[in-house]
């Protein structure tokens, strides 16, 4: 039965904004007083930060599900596989085999040996200061990069939902929505933003699950029908093969080489990631929230196959790429052709919802990191009282977030998986290697943290001011320059390798030793939890 | 709290490099490394050879096997398979051959060191 699918009719789309607004409206109402409710507990800096560690393994695997299943795979994937067929499934495999790397050579080793963030593990046997501002420095980088690929999704959205086409109403969208999620931030710390992602993940996985049956049961529950019906809408068989995006030459290649590498290596090295570790009271608990998480997410990303080809096949690329929001519209533009705008209000509203936490979760591991690694241990030298430091916190909450919505504004129109493919670039650069230097090989030193730290970050970041992402092209931020010397789009491939090499050649060149014992310190409590920190008892 | 990168905690006077020479933490050490090191080789190299088959050799991927599903979906539906059941495998050699000797070793460390309230009562090792 290939009935073949008029295209949806966008227009017909703002006839409902009321009603797609009613639902958006009344979600988003509910989730506030969850977030009320749930911060009245806010003590201590542990509270704000990790949630007095009183999650459950799948609490928590939920809610890294939440964390993770961001913006960029609801709409950006589906978006990517609804225009690039093939090309985009890629980002599904590598967003999910990433999670190997995690469960096998981060999650437990870092929840023994940490407290709140990141930099508390890079500078366990490393010398404290250059350690901890280095990886303060690329986690708010890393964490920027991200809050720009979200804000730039709810600008889409939004947009869509309300039909907004022109630039500056765009523009107006994202200041609004940014300055609603800061609030949620300020308000809410790290448990009720958990609870939130809770909530988030099982309405997202829910409501995709009824779109992908929704989709198979049109296609009598054949997946070769399904394809079929998008190679028919797109006029072009290609779509089910590889390359229809990246094997236009042999930069594209590569660049589809170097996107793969940064998405498999960049997940184990997500500052607000690494950061649900410590929510959860042990290790066991940490590896149990993994294995929930990889179930969660791995089957999501099965039905953002069948989402992104139900788009192609029933919405079609061409409708997509004009409707308000372009290609991250792909999904929310299918629930509007499944079931009208009943179903649009409510995947509209799980994907704001999407958003919502998982800027919150950003936002708190940046504001985390500048006030307990820069304020508290640099700059108060450790004499900083907790009272002031979830303040400073919160005022970085206020400054990160006007910095995310005005990089959002500029990334406005970027499908929002490719814009979180950079900042995984930018962590697995600036991060990873640190991060298994420290863990498993002794002989590393406070200098090649140092360089690998620096010299990712550095390289990353400017290979994608000079690359076609910032300037030169179509989709450029900036359209009218042409610096754009870099050819490569995702800057993974030269900077990952790079920032390793740094570290190896830091640290042999490095004529200072750092100390045995903690070194032998920092194995013994990987490796067996010993002393770590418990839950908070309320 | 919160303030203090290495606050004292309930294994501040342990002598961690006394327990890093046990035979016990060693086979640990290895046990964990002889696992995770070699999977993580094999499933990189795995999703590797996965993305030059999709970069490079579109033709390959491209070829039908059972109606439009053609070698690519397939291969990448195995990735899938892969990462769920090195996921499973791992959790059962943690719960076998990890949990109970790390355990062990922590129980060690902290009846030496600690009295059964989990205070802290010598700490005159170093």
């Amino acid at each position: 039965m290939i009935t073949i699918a008029t295209a949806v009719d966008v227009a017909a789309l703002k006839d409902t904004t009321l009603l797609n607004m009613g639902i958006f409206g009344l979600f988003v109402a509910v989730t506030m007083v969850i977030v009320f409710r749930a911060s009245r507990n806010n003590k201590t800096a542990a509270d704000y930060y990790a949630a007095g560690r009183s999650f459950t393994g799948s609490q928590n695997g939920t809610a890294i599900a939440g964390d993770y299943l961001s913006a960029a795979s609801f709409l950006g994937i589906t978006g990517a596989i609804a225009i690039n067929g093939y090309d985009g499934f890629m980002y599904s495999i590598g967003f999910l085999v990433a999670w190997l790397v995690a469960l096998l050579l981060v999650a437990e080793l870092l929840r023994n040996t940490g407290k709140f963030t990141m930099a508390d593990v890079l500078s366990f046997r490393l010398r404290q200061r250059p350690v901890r501002i280095a990886a303060a420095i690329s986690t708010l980088a890393v964490c920027f990069f991200y809050l720009l690929a979200q804000m730039a999704g709810a600008g889409s959205l939004i947009s869509l939902l309300l039909g907004i086409s022109d630039w500056g109403g765009q523009a107006l969208v994202i200041i609004v929505v940014g300055a609603l999620m800061i609030m949620y931030v300020l308000i809410g710390g790290m448990k009720g933003t958990t609870w939130v992602q809770i909530i988030k993940a099982i309405l997202l996985i829910a409501g995709a699950a009824v779109m992908t049956m929704w989709v198979l049961a049109i296609y009598g529950f054949n997946l070769s029908a399904l394809l079929g019906g998008a190679v028919e809408t797109a006029n072009n068989p290609a779509v089910l093969n590889p390359g229809l995006q990246y094997g236009k030459s042999e930069t594209s290649k590569l660049d589809f080489m170097s996107l793969g590498l940064a998405l498999v290596l960049g997940t184990a090295a997500l500052p607000h990631v690494l950061m649900r570790f410590y929510t959860v009271p042990t290790a066991k608990e940490a590896r149990k929230s993994v294995v929930w998480s990889i179930w969660l997410i791995g089957l999501f990303y099965l039905f953002t196959l069948v989402l992104g080809y139900g788009a192609a096949a029933l919405v079609g690329a061409d409708t997509i790429k004009s409707a308000p929001g372009g290609v991250n519209a792909a999904a929310p533009l299918l629930a509007f052709h499944l079931g009208g705008p009943l179903l649009l209000g409510f995947i509209s509203a799980v994907a704001f919802a999407t958003i919502l936490a998982v800027v919150a979760g950003l936002t708190i591991t940046a504001a985390a990191s500048f006030a307990h690694d820069i304020y508290a241990n640099v700059i108060a030298k450790g004499k900083a009282d907790a009272a002031t430091e979830v303040r400073v916190a919160r005022r970085t909450v206020v400054v990160i977030g006007i910095l995310a919505i005005l990089g959002g504004i500029l990334a406005n129109g970027q499908n929002v998986a490719f814009l979180v493919a950079l900042a995984f670039a930018v962590a697995a650069s600036a991060n990873l290697p640190t991060i298994i230097y420290s863990l498993f090989w002794r002989r590393f030193t406070t200098q090649g943290a140092v360089w690998s730290m620096y010299g990712g970050l550095g390289a990353a970041i400017i290979l994608i001011i000079f690359s076609p992402v910032v300037s030169g092209g179509a989709t450029s931020m900036i359209k009218d320059a042409h610096f754009a010397i870099f050819p490569l789009s995702n800057p993974g491939i030269v900077s990952i390798p790079l920032a390793f090499f740094l570290g190896w050649l830091g640290t042999v060149l490095d004529k200072n030793r750092e100390d045995p014992a903690k070194q032998a310190e920092m194995e013994v409590r990987s490796l067996t939890g010993v002393g770590a920190e418990k839950a908070v008892d309320h | 709290m919160g303030n203090d990168a290495q606050s004292p905690d309930a294994a501040a006077s342990v002598d961690f490099e006394q327990v890093q020479s046990t035979e016990q933490f060693q086979e640990l050490r290895k046990r964990h490394r002889s696992f995770v090191f070699p999977m993580a080789v094999a499933f990189l190299l795995w999703y590797f050879a996965y993305v030059l088959l999709a970069d490079y050799a579109v033709e390959f991927m491209s070829t039908k096997v059972w109606g439009n599903i053609n070698i690519g979906l397939i291969l990448g539906l195995l990735q899938f398979v892969s990462t769920f059941a090195i996921t499973g495998w791992y959790v059962s050699y943690s719960n076998r051959k990890l949990d109970p000797i790390a355990s062990e070793i922590r129980n060690e460390i902290e009846g030496h060191e600690f009295d059964k309230h989990g205070n802290r009562v010598g700490g005159a090792n170093k």
